[in-house]
């Protein structure tokens, strides 16, 4: 392995010697910041204690949630799996909303709120604007969720993540999942007026980074995704507590996907930032055109709030063209989007790559990448995940007719659990490596364990992802506690895609706790490294020479195996969405 | 880098393959869009249906009716309809069964009314895997028609409460 082991900063390229202008800039930011504040004994950053003492919380929380819907998942994957059929029906069901919404709200949520955190104060050299507001937003979110866990354990909101009318929960259920939308909002609040008080007080010059525009186009589209939320259910609330009357069925479905969609593009919007910032921490890498980027993201902010369409395909009431244009990010701006990250970030690891020296043919500069770094291979493998797998069966199962063949199958969770867990959760995970020994100021233990989990994960949900979609091509049902009753019409070939849906969970969720054990084991036992820079996970090797990037009069970028890489992922995107036109092509017609 | 403030001047259009990139992305996405009006217009397979607002014991009766009307057998206990070829057929959803069973001619075109009485419940056609969703308080009117002759099993792929995995009804084409 080529990476640099040992107490090196973790500095990549062009910080190590900082020019004497930046230092004193640096140390301007720190005395305006006079109390409540530290310096990062590792980047030289100055972090504010409260932010601080906010990102810890949050992330606790949110490994707590983690660790809820782990323990759930597991009993979820040995139910599916028919030879072991573990969970009875009722408790089938109790387990499975008890999944949905500590994995897909109160994980993600709090992780995502500390990431705000984190992008709008040490990146900025800020400070937190509000240590009250903090208050306020986490008591709020903490309640909530504890609510809506206490309802689901005293079985009193068997009606799964997305609660669909006529099901009615417990009011709590509905209050609970209200009071962490609205902490969430008051945490969004925070990070804005942080991001203007940072503005207002100068303590960084130019336009901010490009990890906080990306943590910024999430917060939009969170305000955006919340008040759906709100929408929905405060009258479903009041509907419970039995104040008014029943709210239309289909209108919940459609503002519900206003908030169920719309969060995963908050997810897929934070994920993306993430990858820009590991990509920089673990190989040095910068965006190769800011403008590019930025603008993928302005995509992501302007097209997502449409998507709720994307689970309305099948059913009466809405007409084509509204299915046609909604589902269809209007004309897959967003998917342009994604497709633009997907090229702009393996295009820049290669740039800081070969400007490393390691110019070796087309792909020669990946065999020098940072392998052995637990963020590095958790961001890696996140990306391909995400693109490869949840990407392209998500865009093509969103398509209007081709949801006929897919819809409420195991096709969807297959789809989902590419994105937001393959995507999303390992993608965090994989920050988590920094963000422990940078905010807790502890070094990793058993670090060697904490190398190869990002791996483990990875191939517990990609088998898993598969099983899922193969079996829900076959037409088995999603949300399902036994097919038993069903099995004839499927086919018994079945089971084994059902049995991979089974052992790739449970790999899965070995991963999950090997994670949240190292974590735990580390805040509260890890060798402190107050004082010093933290231990090192490895990055890129600088060979010296200089290779060299830019060619031709426009000084665009050499980036031969990015161009491969793409266009292996283009074809597989046509030759997927093509293959699912023609078996659509093979039903009954209809319209 | 991406955790610093880019220099003032950072705005710069996309030149070389991530230009060309950005363009080939582009037209993938227009080529995805257009395919869903292509089918329309050219494909046989199309969700556009046609939706009626009834209240669930208005479409229950309307489905009594029906059956009462076009009875041709019991299978299971459940009521085996024919509709008349061509003609309207109705089948309702509740907790948890698929009511009636519904008997169709190959190569002939159904208007086939799916509702649901209580919970929202999923209409999966198998195994040939085609999903609908039925909402009480809407009637889905699809037309419809069978090909292959055959005993097709309706799975209800919507969570419907503690029965809803026994929820499988029957479908015969001959």
């Amino acid at each position: 392995m080529n990476d640099q082991e040992g107490n090196n900063p973790e500095r990549p390229d062009g910080d190590v010697n900082k020019p004497e202008g930046e230092v004193a800039k640096v140390k301007r930011g720190l005395q305006a910041l006079a109390g409540g504040w530290r310096k990062c004994d590792t980047t030289g950053m100055p972090v504010c204690l409260d932010s601080q003492f906010f990102i810890r919380v949050n992330a606790v929380f949110a490994v707590i949630f983690l660790l809820i819907g782990g323990i759930a998942a597991i009993l979820l994957a040995l139910t599916r799996w028919e030879a072991f059929n573990l969970l009875r029906t009722d408790m089938f069901y109790r387990v499975l909303t008890l999944h949905g919404l500590n994995m897909l709200i109160f994980w993600i949520l709090f992780f995502e709120v500390a990431i705000l955190y984190f992008a709008s104060t040490t990146l900025l050299n800020a400070k937190l604007f509000s240590r009250k507001v903090g208050w306020v937003s986490l008591v709020l979110m903490v309640v909530g969720a504890v609510m809506v866990n206490w309802v689901i354990f005293a079985g009193q909101a068997d009606v799964l993540k997305t609660s669909y009318l006529p099901l009615l929960a417990h009011p709590g259920f509905y209050l609970g999942i209200i009071l962490v939308a609205v902490g969430t909002l008051v945490a969004v609040f925070n990070f804005f007026a942080t991001l203007y008080t940072a503005k207002r007080d100068k303590t960084y010059e130019g336009s901010i980074p490009l990890v906080t525009f990306g943590a910024m186009a999430a917060a939009i589209i969170a305000v955006v995704t919340l008040l759906h939320g709100a929408v929905v259910m405060i009258p479903t609330f009041t509907y419970s507590m039995g104040w008014t009357g029943e709210p239309d069925p289909l209108w919940y479905r459609l503002i519900w996907w206003g908030l169920g969609h719309q969060s995963q593009q908050v997810n897929v919007a934070a994920m993306v930032a993430v990858w820009y910032m590991i990509a920089t921490l673990s190989t040095g890498a910068k965006p190769i055109n800011e403008a590019v980027s930025r603008g993928a993201f302005v995509l992501y902010i302007l097209f997502i709030n449409v998507a709720s369409a994307h689970h309305l395909l099948v059913e009466p009431g809405m007409s084509s063209s509204w299915k046609i244009w909604n589902t269809g990010y209007v004309m897959y701006l967003a998917v342009l989007a994604s497709m633009v990250h997907g090229f702009t970030i393996p295009a820049s690891v290669e740039v800081a790559m070969r400007s490393k020296g390691h110019m070796a043919g087309i792909f020669g500069w990946l065999k020098a990448l940072p392998w052995r770094n637990p963020a590095f291979s958790a961001a890696l493998l996140s990306l391909i995940i995400f693109g490869f797998i949840g990407g392209i069966t998500g865009v093509t199962l969103g398509t209007q007719q081709i949801n006929i063949i897919a819809h409420n199958t195991l096709r969807i969770p297959g789809h989902f659990h590419a994105t937001v867990v393959g995507g999303t959760t390992l993608a965090f995970m994989g920050v988590a490596y920094y963000v422990v020994p940078l905010f807790f100021r502890r070094d990793f233990v058993c670090r060697p364990l904490a190398r190869i989990q990002p791996w483990i994960f990875a191939a517990g949900i990609t088998l898993m992802s598969f099983g899922m979609s193969f079996a829900g091509s076959m037409g088995v049902a999603r949300r399902t506690s036994d097919i038993a009753p069903a099995e004839e019409a499927y086919g018994a070939v079945v089971h084994f895609f059902l049995a991979m849906v089974g052992i790739g969970g449970v790999l899965a969720v070995l991963g999950l706790l090997v994670f949240v054990g190292l974590v735990v084991a580390t805040v509260l036992f890890g060798p402190s490294n107050v004082g010093r820079p933290m231990k090192c996970w490895g990055t890129a090797v600088d060979l010296g020479s200089k290779g060299a990037v830019r060619k031709g009069k426009s000084g665009s970028y050499y980036t031969p195996g990015t161009v491969v890489l793409v266009g292996i992922f283009l074809t597989a995107f046509v030759v997927y969405y093509f293959a699912n036109w023609r078996a659509l092509a093979d039903v009954w017609p209809v319209r | 880098m991406s955790l610093e403030s880019p220099k003032e001047d950072w705005f710069e259009p996309p030149h070389g393959a991530e230009k060309i990139w950005i363009g080939i992305a582009l037209a993938w996405c227009l080529v995805m869009f257009l395919m869903m009006p292509y089918w329309h217009l050219f494909g046989q397979q199309n969700t556009s249906g046609e939706t009626f607002r009834v209240s669930p014991r208005d479409f229950e009766e309307r489905v009594d009716e029906f059956v009462e009307a076009n009875q041709v057998g019991e299978l299971n206990g459940v009521p085996v309809v024919e509709p008349p070829p061509g003609g309207d057929a109705f089948l309702l959803g509740r907790m948890w069964e698929w009511y009636p069973v519904l008997k169709l001619r190959a190569g002939e075109t159904y208007r086939i009314h799916l509702s649901a009485l209580d919970l929202q419940h999923g209409f999966s056609l198998q195994p040939l895997n085609m999903n609908f969703r039925a909402i009480p308080g809407y009637d889905y009117v699809l037309t419809m028609t069978p090909q292959e002759p055959g005993e097709y099993t309706i799975v209800c792929n919507e969570f419907c409460g503690v029965g809803h995995h026994l929820m499988v009804g029957k479908l015969i084409v001959e």
